[in-house]
């Protein structure tokens, strides 16, 4: 018998806000253990959660985002439960009226673009964090608590069970994480757990409408995990079915050394949460112009812009990937295009030189004008000045935002070309270095590149280094 | 006549007019606890040293002549649920025994900017749970007018520290009529102002969406000046109304003649004594003499009320209870591993009623009874809440007994929690509405023992039960306000 792998996944996203969702602490990653806390995110005796505004706008950005349908009141719930990171021992979550119903991605698969539905989007706040003692969560002495992370506001995205193998649920993930990096709701690091993935599993004969009895995945730490945990997980299931046994309903823990998964708790006893609406907060109410105020702001998304990148600059597919990878950096390339027409051009400096640029000198793309860019690629084209020096300019227009033509003018940085200012200091060169030209002359190439280095030198790169090397080698046989 | 005998708006004036210094109010009312305490135990905490630095800061303020707050010096206890920084906050519970909260409660705030000298913190029914005091993990606190019987509760510690004039101001907090069954068993003014007039930030939950902090007094006039200090929009507490607040002192005069009431019918068959009907009638009738309008109603929700109280008021206790784990604070009692140490500490931490009362809950909330009780009590309180909306379309407020009897013997109903529980009877429907309500005593019981009335108004409106329980104490001048016989000036019987 063949079998179908059903997949629905959990996503739980970390919202970029800059204060907690229910306190003003900060939710900065990395801080010394349990420094980012006050006694709200404690869930000290006595305190009371109050909302934040802008974990709201970006929740509500993510769901527009996703197509997802914004409710105008939605509600939130105490969800109960004891576990040592769980300071008030319920998690302030939604579940009978969520943020946000529905939605879809459009996904690329190898089999074509689907749809992948999705259930729900709502809102959260984080636990804190274990750190057990020893290796791993089985067997350890001891354990403590870091409550940084607790209360930062988590977005829970539940896809509907439209996804038939790992390597799908591998490329639905690389979908919506760029499309939350392109809305900004998220930084989606999953090494920092800013976005986390869990996966119910099942299988049923091929053909068959019904589903199978489900195992749920957790602890997947990268989007390549997920791919693999979920087809050793499919092959375990398929050869219990195969061999005419039955699954158990259970949660697993991948273990990313082993490749294997564990199971951790049977689904039998399953938790009975208790929810009933938090009376520490009032309903959420959104009005509809905040809501259209945020779908007006939301930008273009990624797999739109992909086409029109494409079909607009004409642009390859290495450089589409790293523009709709990298949101700012389109922002900057399309802002420069428009007042630059040799598109091929300018994309080949955007991600080549000026990439490199940004991360040497630890600089974001919107930190940049992009119209001294365009002067900078014009002064070149112009040939006005020459590549080492235009390469020279960049990094000093990015560290400091100088303007290029500035800059030229100020340290006469304009291109020394023709032969009456070239041909003496080639003469000069060739008179200090005889054995170079000998060696030259016996057919050595790489003195040549030496010799034109002495000479870019005594103009301090402002020659073109391809105009000298022709002058040099007809200098040289003209002697 | 001693300071300690005189109400907070005596005493207000006396400063004013410097005929006294807050330290010589302060010391008069610690003498009074020196005397008083040991026999009514309505303390947990007692704070007299941080009290007379404050009395101290605020004469020194006078006497560069800087404008005050009226109730700036004098005295005040809190309930010991309310949150005090650098003071143990206990609840009454094992579990909370040493705690120290690094933060004040939102209302602690209000009395530390209006000046006022915090004396103690008094006792509770542990977590606020119950009415007489017993439940206290500590000591049971005493009735000042009968020292066998009970003060009442959960808010027993403040009334009694009240009605024995160990101070003059107290706060209590009220749940489902934890500051008015109090304040009529000890036969002093108690409010529960409208839900979410005074901040709940720094009280430590028993039942969210019914806890509300209200002032305990001898008068009308203190109680107002009281709720003035602790009232307004707090940002920390999301449930806090955005709502201006009336200087509720600055105007205690009615004229009766525009008033509608409705006198809610109570009967003996009901259970409620017939001199505390007896007493609400009189009340009524000056009332109705000074042209009130009186018509008997009967409120065909008032008996849902418990069972809707009852499910709802657990349910949220047992989710707000569910913190105290040992992992971070309070007592903890550490085992061979995590859920061990969970139920070993709640297990010792938390006395029988506060386990009743999570097992309802958790049991209320449980998926398949869910709907049967949770859900079913939250449509109760919908239906209490439309019969007062509907019963404040024909009347300005409503009057009754505040509870059906005056005080019980200690000991009493302390093993039958269903007895316990019907002492609140006349209590929880307003709770539940989230609108304000005042006891204000109406005479003494053939007992000895004080009785109260009950007055309840519609949402915002705890300016009109003021200055009703104003013009009434104007007319109840012969029964003392204090309880005379019982507590000699040497304190004990």
């Amino acid at each position: 018998m063949h079998y179908e792998t059903i997949i629905g996944l959990e996503i739980h996203l970390e919202l970029q806000t800059s204060s907690k969702l229910f306190c003003g602490c900060s939710t900065s990653f990395g801080q010394e253990a349990n420094t980012n806390c006050c006694p709200v995110c404690l869930g000290l005796p006595g305190t009371l959660p109050v909302f934040n505004k802008r974990a709201i706008e970006l929740a509500v950005t993510a769901a527009l985002a996703l197509n997802s349908d914004i409710q105008l009141q939605s509600r939130f719930d105490r969800k109960n439960y004891y576990y040592p990171d769980l300071p008030k021992a319920y998690q302030i979550s939604q579940y009978e009226q969520p943020l946000a119903k529905g939605g879809y991605l459009e996904v690329e698969f190898e089999s074509g673009l689907r749809r992948i539905n999705l259930e729900r989007v709502h809102l959260e706040e984080e636990a804190g964090k274990l750190i057990h003692a020893g290796d791993s969560i089985f067997g350890a002495d001891y354990s403590l608590v870091d409550y940084n992370r607790t209360g930062i506001p988590l977005l829970e995205i539940v896809t509907a069970p439209d996804i038939r193998s790992g390597s799908e649920a591998r490329k639905f993930l690389e979908t919506l994480r760029s499309i939350l990096l392109y809305s900004g709701a998220s930084d989606c690091k999953m090494e920092e757990g800013s976005l986390r993935c869990d996966a119910n599993i099942s299988l049923r004969p091929v053909g068959s409408q019904g589903y199978g009895v489900k195992a749920e995945v957790k602890n997947m730490n990268s989007f390549r995990a997920v791919e693999t945990a979920l087809y050793y997980e499919a092959k375990r299931q398929e050869k219990i079915l195969a061999g005419g046994g039955t699954v158990i309903q259970q949660t697993c823990h991948w273990d990313e050394a082993e490749k294997i998964t564990i199971p951790i708790r049977s689904k039998e006893g399953s938790s009975d949460y208790r929810y009933f609406p938090e009376p520490d907060l009032l309903p959420l109410t959104l009005d509809k112009d905040f809501i259209s105020r945020i779908a007006e702001s939301l930008p273009e998304m990624p797999g739109k812009r992909r086409a029109r990148m494409a079909e607009h600059y004409g642009l390859g597919e290495s450089e589409l990937d790293i523009f709709i990878e990298n949101r700012p950096l389109a922002d900057f390339f399309e802002a420069a295009a428009e007042k630059y027409d040799d598109y091929k051009n300018l994309a080949n400096w955007v991600q080549g030189d000026f990439l490199y640029q940004l991360r040497e000198n630890d600089k974001k793309p919107e930190e940049i004008k992009p119209e001294l860019f365009v002067e900078l690629l014009t002064l070149l084209e112009k040939g006005q000045i020459n590549r080492p020096v235009a390469k020279e300019l960049l990094a000093e227009m990015i560290q400091n935002g100088s303007s290029p033509k500035e800059l030229v003018e100020e340290k006469g940085l304009g291109r020394i070309a023709g032969g009456e200012k070239l041909i003496p200091l080639i003469e000069q060169v060739i008179a200090e270095n005889p054995d170079a030209v000998e060696n030259y002359r016996q057919g050595k190439e790489k003195a040549i590149t030496f010799l034109v280095g002495r000479v870019m030198a005594l103009t301090k790169g402002r020659a073109d280094p391809g105009e000298l090397n022709k002058l040099l080698r007809e200098k040289i046989s003209q002697q | 006549m001693k300071l300690y005998e005189k109400s907070a708006a005596e005493l207000s004036l006396l400063l004013k007019k410097s005929e006294v210094s807050s330290v010589e109010i302060v010391q008069s009312f610690i003498d009074r606890i020196d005397r008083v305490e040991p026999q009514i135990k309505a303390f947990v905490s007692y704070t007299p040293e941080s009290a007379l630095v404050m009395a101290r800061f605020i004469d020194d303020k006078r006497m560069r002549g800087e404008e005050q707050h009226p109730l700036a010096g004098i005295p005040v206890a809190v309930k010991d649920n309310i949150c005090t920084e650098g003071i143990r906050t206990t609840c009454s519970s094992r579990i909370l025994e040493n705690f120290i909260p690094p933060y004040d409660a939102a209302v602690i705030e209000s009395l530390k900017k209006a000046g006022m000298p915090l004396l103690g913190k008094t006792n509770l029914d542990e977590f606020a749970m119950g009415s007489s005091t017993e439940n206290s993990a500590f000591h049971a606190t005493r009735n000042p007018w009968n020292p066998d019987m009970v003060p009442g509760g959960s808010s027993g510690g403040s009334a009694a520290a009240v009605a024995s004039a160990m101070v003059p101001l107290a706060l209590g907090s009220d749940t489902g009529g934890s500051v008015r069954q109090p304040a009529s068993f000890c036969g002093i003014t108690g409010l529960r102002p409208t839900y979410g007039r005074v901040s709940r930030y720094g009280l430590i939950a028993f039942a969210s969406s019914l806890d509300q902090i209200g002032p305990f007094s001898t008068t009308a006039l203190d109680n107002a000046l009281l709720l003035s200090v602790i009232s307004g929009y707090d940002l920390r507490d999301s449930t806090s109304l955005p709502n201006s607040v009336p200087e509720f002192h600055s105007d205690l005069e009615i004229d009766c003649k525009n008033l509608r009431i409705g006198l809610i019918r109570q009967d003996p068959s009901d259970g409620f004594d017939p001199e505390v009907i007896a007493a609400v009638k009189k009340q009524a009738a000056f009332l109705g003499d000074a042209g009130a309008e009186i018509e008997e109603i009967s409120l065909s929700m008032i008996d849902c009320g418990l069972g809707a109280y009852y499910l709802i008021a657990p349910s949220e206790a047992s989710s707000n209870l569910g913190r105290y784990d040992g992992v971070r604070y309070g007592l903890c009692i550490e085992g061979e591993d995590i859920e061990s140490m969970f139920s070993d500490t709640r297990g010792r931490g938390f006395g029988p009623e506060v386990k009743r009362r999570i097992i309802i809950g958790t049991y209320a909330l449980s998926a398949g009874y869910y709907d049967a009780y949770y859900l079913q009590a939250m449509k109760v309180r919908t239906l209490i809440r439309r019969e007062y909306e509907e019963a404040f379309k024909k009347y300005d407020l409503l009057l009754g007994a505040t509870t059906p009897t005056p005080a019980f013997k200690l000991g009493e109903k302390v093993d039958d929690p269903l007895q316990m529980y019907l002492s609140d009877i006349c209590n929880l429907n307003d709770a539940l509405a989230g609108i304000p309500s005042l006891s204000v005593p109406s005479g003494i019981h053939s007992t000895g023992l004080p009785m109260g009335i009950q007055l309840s108004a519609p949402p915002l409106q705890e300016g009109t039960l003021l200055k009703i329980a104003h013009f009434l104490e104007q007319r109840n001048e012969n029964h003392p306000k204090r309880p005379g016989i019982q507590l000699t000036e040497e304190g004990s019987a």
